[in-house]
């Protein structure tokens, strides 16, 4: 595939996928929603069963999971209190707005015509988004990466590690992924950025 | 101490100090080995309105020192920002201005 591009005449952000990449991307993007929606809202180890049944406002700890982590960072590093107080009043808006964005590239991908089930070889995925969602799939496909970074333990500098790793390395292949929808990102950034 | 009068105002601030005093809290961004520098510099035209040349600049002391100021304005206005940042996946925290 050759990325995203800006369609000339209609100004839409265009890009071909193979049924099997589309069915990856929608794999990626269904695990970050069920991520995003699954993990407790409020950690409640310490807390009194009653106390946790009646707070409904919002988390006011890191996250336990490392990517939920990175994807919610904490707002204030030397100020506990206020930091828990940003998480209580942002991090659920947070986690709805990227689960939406994710599931926004589901939707696109099933009503460009991937099936439920992908059993068709030879299928492609032609999507045409407009502005507005074509940011939508750039932030989440940013959220993406650094799920699959964070698990993977992406460091500055690091690629001559990743291609050095024997090529049925299951490390390897989450990595070549990884570029992948870098690539994704970087043509997607390079449509939305291209004068109309 | 004394009470100050008029005309003991410190002659030597600048009206660069002024506006910054008054814009007491700042958006910090993060280098992390994620995110992409054509992102990056998009993120900050979008979202703070920056030309191309300023994202640019911001973007590489990201990518340089780690670390960018960013914006910087009352707490309710830096947490407005933080909270978008973490929108778009960036790493940003605040503080108050040094």
């Amino acid at each position: 595939m050759s990325g995203f591009a800006r369609h000339r005449r209609s100004g839409r952000v265009i890009a071909n996928f193979t049924g099997f990449e589309a069915d990856l991307l929608r794999s990626l993007a269904s695990q970050l929603v069920e991520l995003l929606r699954n993990e407790a809202a409020v950690p409640n180890d310490s807390q009194d069963p009653f106390e946790a049944l009646m707070d409904f406002t919002g988390p006011t700890t890191e996250p336990d999971d490392p990517v939920l982590a990175r994807l919610f960072p904490t707002a204030y590093r030397d100020d506990e209190e206020a930091a828990g107080e940003f998480r209580r009043y942002t991090e659920g808006t947070l986690r709805d707005g990227k689960a939406r964005a994710a599931a926004t590239i589901i939707d696109g991908l099933e009503e460009a015509g991937l099936p439920a089930e992908l059993t068709e070889d030879g299928l492609m995925i032609d999507v045409e988004l407009d502005e507005p969602t074509a940011e939508t799939w750039m932030r989440s496909f940013t959220d993406i990466r650094l799920a699959l970074a964070t698990r993977l333990g992406v460091e500055d500098g690091d690629e001559e590690y990743w291609y050095a790793l024997p090529d049925d390395d299951p490390r390897a292949q989450a990595h070549d992924i990884y570029e992948w929808v870098g690539y994704l990102q970087e043509t997607i950034v390079g449509a939305l950025s291209a004068r109309r | 101490m004394s009470a100050a009068s008029p005309v003991d105002v410190e002659p030597t601030t600048t009206p660069d100090e002024i506006t910054f005093l008054a814009k007491p809290w700042v958006t910090i961004v993060w280098n992390d080995p994620v995110n992409l520098m054509s992102y990056v510099t998009y993120v900050f035209q979008k979202y703070f309105g920056y030309d191309k040349k300023k994202a640019e600049k911001l973007m590489m002391e990201v990518h340089e020192d780690g670390r960018s100021v960013v914006s910087s304005g009352t707490r309710e206005e830096m947490e407005r920002d933080v909270q978008a940042m973490h929108e778009y996946g960036l790493w940003a925290t605040m503080d108050r201005a040094e």
